[in-house]
């Protein structure tokens, strides 16, 4: 709901009872604000080392998400959803870093304060005068199988601001006359628990529909890129198609296992990469040395229903040897719709 | 033909010429003067459109209906480029404004040459003010181009 409401401990009582329980917990990243109470409840649950990075003089810590994906527990807790990584990191925001971890089959459980919810970004500052500028997109809400509000009274959570058990003595004082006013307060808590109830509303709509009507008329866009200016035509081509089919959309790059990118190369893969992350599409870089067996891999781990596929540039002899690559993506992918994406000034030329 | 094919695919040529265009407006005979100064230089066009994102919203929030607007856009520049043999490379970069979207682009890229369109009457795209900006800011050669004021101006491509 609010910061110092207790989202953290909450989030920690829950590994720890999973603990018991007996899944493979660790805290992927732990904020604990310097609250004793919150590191002691910690104690026990395995903690994934962070990332030390530096950016603008200063060393940062930051969640190694591959560290987490390669420790493969069952349930991780990353504590707060909203936080923007520091530049350079692969993943401009942790909610990136947490679907990363998601689609590595590993459960997660997070903390988020109402605020940094995107729809609610001009109805927060219109109760608060407050403009919050880190938010996240309101699907993460949509996406999880559970949202639990922490939810305490303003009075109380002011008195814990009071008792010093959120922010030290002058932090607190600062924090109890802006945004932590008793008003403010009510009304981010009726926000929240408004928020939490068309929620509770719409996942009993969404239940009551038969499983296999959802499954068989869900799509998923897979768009193929390499690291070449074309794909960014691919990539936009494919978000187009995916947003009239209301589709999650992937795109991946398979990498050859030897293959070392070169300047150039990798200069086309940052600029994939920061596409990819505005229009809100999952870029995955997989290792393979046979295109069409690794993308009928991820398709199949994905859920995909429709590639995208720019107009193959194939040597000749390969075709002869192997099939070319469109006739055997064909018949090695059955029951997904494959687009091929041409370069529409070819069209004109051949016209002409 | 072979050349044709070499610098459609990017690799034939180094230098890269970013034309910059914002608020939904890339006019036409900028375009096809940057394609000219392009084909001139034997460079990759570079057209990057870019989305003014509110302050009320993340820098990298989903503005679908701005990307709505710049994904024709930019097919556009890319058929008309390529129709010319020019090898293109476009981007969509977001700022709070065109000089902070701008900043973040030649932050990830190296660029040769940016040709800017000047403003044009009521049209949108760049303010006198940001032109100003570019001018004593930006790290690359700059041209700034004023369009023909008699001719059509187009602001839009489906």
């Amino acid at each position: 709901m609010a910061p110092g409401v207790g989202k953290t401990y909450r989030m920690l009582q829950e590994g720890q009872q999973a603990l018991k329980d007996g899944r493979d917990v660790v805290i992927g990243y732990l904020e604990p604000h310097d609250r004793p109470e919150t590191s002691a409840l910690a104690t026990g649950l395995e903690v994934v080392p962070r990332l030390r990075t530096t950016h603008g003089g200063l060393e940062l810590d930051e969640m190694d998400t591959d560290s987490v994906i390669r420790r493969k527990p069952a349930l991780a807790l990353v504590d707060e959803l909203a936080h923007t990584n520091t530049t350079g990191m692969r993943n401009a925001k942790r909610y990136e870093d947490i679907d990363e971890i998601l689609d590595a089959g590993i459960d997660v459980i997070s903390t988020v304060n109402v605020q940094h919810l995107e729809s609610l970004n001009d109805a927060i500052f219109e109760v608060t005068g407050v403009r919050v500028r880190e938010t996240f997109p309101d699907r993460i809400l949509d996406e999880a199988d559970q949202v639990v509000v922490v939810d305490l009274t303003p009075e109380e959570l002011r008195d814990r601001l009071r008792a010093g058990k959120v922010y030290p003595g002058e932090r607190a004082e600062v924090a109890l006359d802006n945004f932590f006013r008793q008003e403010n307060l009510a009304s981010l808590r009726e926000l929240v628990l408004r928020e939490v109830a068309e929620d509770v509303e719409a996942r009993r709509q969404t239940q009551s529909l038969e499983p296999l009507v959802q499954q068989a008329v869900a799509e998923r866009v897979l768009a193929l890129v390499e690291p070449q200016p074309k794909s960014q035509r691919i990539l936009r081509r494919a978000w187009r198609s995916a947003q009239r089919l209301d589709a999650e959309i992937d795109a991946i790059w398979v990498r050859s296992g030897d293959h070392q990118p070169t300047e150039e190369e990798l200069t086309q893969l940052a600029a994939l990469r920061r596409v990819a992350s505005l229009l809100g599409i999952h870029f995955l870089e997989v290792p393979g040395d046979d295109l069409v067996d690794t993308v009928r891999k991820v398709a199949r781990e994905r859920g995909s229903t429709y590639i995208f596929v720019g107009t193959p540039d194939e040597r000749r002899r390969t075709e002869i040897l192997r099939g070319s690559l469109l006739s055997r993506m064909v018949r090695e992918l059955p029951g997904i719709d494959i687009r091929v994406i041409a370069d529409r000034a070819l069209r004109e030329e051949a016209e002409e | 033909m072979n050349v044709l094919t070499r610098r459609r695919d990017g690799t034939g040529s180094t230098r890269r010429i970013l034309i910059p265009f914002t608020r939904g407006h890339l006019d036409k005979t900028v375009l096809d003067a940057a394609i000219r100064i392009a084909r001139a230089e034997d460079a990759t066009l570079v057209p990057a459109y870019l989305i003014l994102v509110p302050l009320e919203f993340a820098l990298d929030a989903q503005m679908s209906q701005e990307f709505e607007r710049a994904i024709p856009l930019l097919e556009a520049v890319e058929t008309a480029a390529s129709r010319e043999g020019i090898p293109v490379d476009a981007r969509i970069e977001t700022g709070r404004t065109p000089t902070h979207a701008l900043e973040r682009l030649w932050d990830a890229e190296h660029f040769d040459r940016i040709v800017v369109p000047a403003p044009a009457g009521r049209e949108p795209g760049f303010r006198p003010k940001e032109l100003e900006w570019l001018l004593t800011h930006a790290p690359s050669e700059t041209v700034i181009l004023r369009p023909d004021p008699t001719l059509r101006l187009v602001d839009s491509v489906s």
